[in-house]
């Protein structure tokens, strides 16, 4: 009998899969937020895995700030290509332009700029459920979500008014405008990820290993130098993350290890340069993965209050 | 699949008790002496003690992870954590002890391999203390670990220990079901017998919690006898080009019971088609065999009309069908049950219109007694009732299996999920008048 056992990825697996087929079945038009990130990496895998041979029977859709990783939309857009699957992207810059989104005075991060844009995409294709890669244990607003988290027709999260989730029956009715947000990564953590990224030998954008690359100092972090201004005729869409004259800038042997866009992720420095050397290193690691990100230090409840307003 | 070289099991545990028993402070310290706790973590637990605590590092709030629930230093929802060993991975759903958040212990529990209810030691065995036992027993939950806490504020006296433990003991026959019941002696707050074991304790022979975590026998939890495949989701390629995709068939699902062979029989009910299996599929290799709980894709010897919502079980150990149904239900929201509306039942795979046609009974949560006829369920309240299903479940008794045996009532409009639901055994199995096919 001892053969009929799932070892923890394989547990991980069935349930994920058994989340995305659910969104496929109860859903009219689901779309899977895919940013080219290592979690959303491992959703399409999953996906492939729901759905083969059919192809997978939802869009893609990324929202991008502007301040990305090249390397990131490269990874994005030949991914989602290999795969066949359409993939819509909507930006920041779109939203701006359109006034649709309005950036706060002094604040160069386009992080919370990010949420009016995916309710815009939410809207505009009249998705009523995005599959996120979101996991519980990389923040604790998030340690409270649920598989299937509802969202009403403003996008907004009522974490005091959760729908309960019992055993693995998902209650994924939503009435017309109100939208779900499903999560079948939820009880992975960023081990489970990268053994998973091992175990399926699944391909990451390069970011994630170690390469040398000019940063500089600010808010106990290392940032790395944005690219530089392509017409300077226009305003600098990186004004205010290039470094200051008191911030000198150093070449260093560093790696992402988490991804959100270039003013907002913190690089680490690390000689990992196969997923072998990244398990080893999370293993050994004291800190967090969300230890690299500025967008969460706000304050103690900046990812809740970011839900609350439709953050993913 | 993937294969590590030393396969590491899941164990998912709920920790339950009252308020102030210390459940967020026994996770935390489970989380802090395995060295799943990070320093970035830290500093803001140290930063959140400089602030509120007096300077005096509060493990609760690693859990307690909204606004509201640091405001008022009490768990509202479930919150999940995460951490492993090099012996298993632990998720650990942390549930809320106040009595208005039943319904989120019926939630974090259902899915639980185990469950630690904590008591605090100096107030002994109080209301919730049944009401949580009782309600992992009633979930069917197979394992359970009374964690007596605070043993260091009642001089770890052994009395008191055994004290508490008789009293559980005297009630837990009324409760029946769990493979094995732990006592063990802890404060979380100072880490006695959470890792290690502790000193103070000599008379106690252990294990400590977290040793009992990694070692108790849950492969047999899983039940391998009797096959359930609710179809989940027809996967039909409907490739032009491709002559093989063309015509590819095959049902999606995740196997709730059993393991399901290549070329077994199988009926799909409720048509009660007799087939076998063609071809078991997992992405891109077909499999000899497949077992509960894998997601999986059958591919049928013969091309019948099957979707979503139909059940492929095995010849033996048929599951009951029928429109009529008795069920245990907790009710979750502050509407009370209403007999005679129509809520929507999910039910494995499938939806259909309900309504209450009876109330049977309301469990009494200090005596933990069914009392007959009661006037009402209101939320938190746990009870038998009689339901009516627009089109029959093919359904097992909730003891026998969880899957197939359970069920949500969501309230139309406003799709609230109302209840949950735990169906009794069927009183006669299906008996399909077979339609077979001839080869």
């Amino acid at each position: 009998m001892s053969s009929y056992h799932l070892d923890h990825l394989q547990y991980l697996e069935t349930e994920a899969i058994h989340i995305m087929r659910e969104v496929a079945a109860e859903f009219e038009r689901p779309a899977i937020l895919f940013s080219g990130g290592k979690d959303s990496i491992c959703l399409l895998r999953l996906a492939e895995k729901a759905f083969r041979p059919s192809d997978i029977p939802m869009p893609l859709l990324n929202v991008e700030t502007g301040h990305e990783f090249p390397e990131l939309i490269e990874f994005r857009d030949r991914r989602a290509k290999e795969l066949g699957a359409k993939l819509i992207v909507r930006t920041v810059e779109e939203a701006l332009k359109k006034g649709i989104a309005h950036p706060t005075p002094g604040q160069i991060s386009r992080n919370q700029l990010q949420i009016p844009v995916l309710l815009g995409a939410i809207e505009e294709f009249q998705f009523d459920c995005a599959i996120g890669g979101a996991r519980r244990d990389e923040e604790k607003a998030r340690a409270k979500e649920r598989f299937f988290s509802f969202r009403d027709s403003f996008g907004q999260w009522d974490p005091k008014n959760q729908r309960p989730e019992i055993w693995n029956l998902y209650n994924a009715r939503v009435n017309p405008g109100e939208n779900m947000r499903v999560f079948p990564l939820s009880n992975w953590t960023e081990m489970d990820v990268w053994e998973y990224v091992k175990s399926e030998r699944l391909e990451v954008p390069n970011i994630y290993f170690s390469h040398e690359r000019e940063c500089f100092r600010r808010g106990g972090q290392w940032i790395p130098i944005p690219p530089a201004q392509s017409d300077p005729t226009k305003p600098d869409p990186y004004a205010g993350a290039r470094p200051k004259p008191n911030e000198p800038v150093q070449k260093l042997v560093v790696r992402v290890r988490t991804i959100a866009d270039m003013i907002s992720t913190g690089m680490v420095e690390s000689r990992a340069d196969s997923v072998d050397d990244i398990i080893a290193e999370i293993a050994a690691a004291r800190v967090t993965e969300r230890g690299s990100r500025a967008d969460d230090k706000a304050s103690e409840a900046a990812m809740e209050d970011r839900k609350k307003a439709g953050y993913f | 699949m993937p294969h590590t070289q030393h396969p590491i099991e899941i164990l998912r545990f709920n920790t339950c008790g009252s308020v102030d028993d210390g459940k967020s402070t026994l996770i935390g310290r489970l989380l802090y002496d395995s060295k799943s706790l990070m320093e970035d973590q830290l500093e803001a637990l140290e930063r959140s003690a400089d602030i509120t605590g007096g300077g005096q590092i509060n493990l609760a709030n690693l859990t307690d992870g909204l606004r509201a629930e640091r405001e008022q230093g009490i768990t509202i929802d479930v919150a999940y954590r995460y951490f492993a060993t090099p012996k298993r991975k632990f998720i650990v759903a942390d549930t809320p002890g106040h009595v208005q958040y039943t319904r989120n212990m019926v939630s974090g529990a259902s899915t639980a391999n185990l469950s630690v209810v904590l008591v605090d030691a100096r107030q002994g065995v109080i209301e919730q203390t049944r009401r949580h036992t009782f309600i992992a027993a009633l979930l069917g939950i197979p394992h359970l670990v009374i964690a007596v806490n605070k043993m260091d504020l009642v001089d770890w006296q052994e009395e008191r220990f055994l004290e508490i433990r008789d009293e559980i003991e005297d009630f837990l026959p009324k409760l029946g079901a769990f493979r094995d019941v732990k006592f063990i002696p802890i404060s979380a707050l100072d880490g006695d017998n959470v890792v290690d074991a502790s000193k103070k304790t000599p008379w106690f022979e252990g294990p400590a919690l977290l040793h009992h975590l990694e070692t108790v026998h849950i492969a047999s939890d899983r039940n391998l006898t009797t096959l359930r495949f609710p179809v989940q989701w027809v996967n039909r390629p409907n490739n032009p080009t491709d002559r093989e995709l063309h015509d590819f068939r095959g049902l999606s699902g995740q196997i709730a019971s059993g393991i399901v062979h290549r070329g077994q029989e199988v009926v799909v009910l409720p048509a009660g088609i007799k087939t076998r299996v063609a071809n078991i599929w997992n992405y891109d290799t077909p499999l000899d065999e497949a077992f509960c709980p894998q997601s999986v894709t059958l591919c049928l010897e013969h091309d019948i009309d099957i979707s979503r919502g139909d059940m492929i079980v095995g010849l033996e150990n048929l599951p009951g069908r029928n429109a009529e149904l008795h069920a245990q239900v907790c009710w979750m929201h502050s509407r009370p049950l209403q007999p005679g509306k129509k809520y929507f039942l999910k039910h494995a795979t499938q939806t259909v219109q309900a309504i209450v046609t009876k109330l049977e009974s309301r469990v009494n949560m200090t005596t933990l007694e069914a009392e007959a006829d009661p006037a009402a369920l209101a939320i938190n309240d746990i009870g038998g009732v009689r339901v009516k299903t627009a089109k029959p479940l093919v359904f097992d008794g909730y003891t026998t299996n969880h899957l197939t045996g359970s069920f949500i009532l969501i309230e139309q409009g406003t799709n609230a999920t109302v209840a949950a639901g735990m169906l009794s055994a069927p009183t006669e199995a299906v008996t399909p008048e077979y339609t077979d096919f001839a080869i």
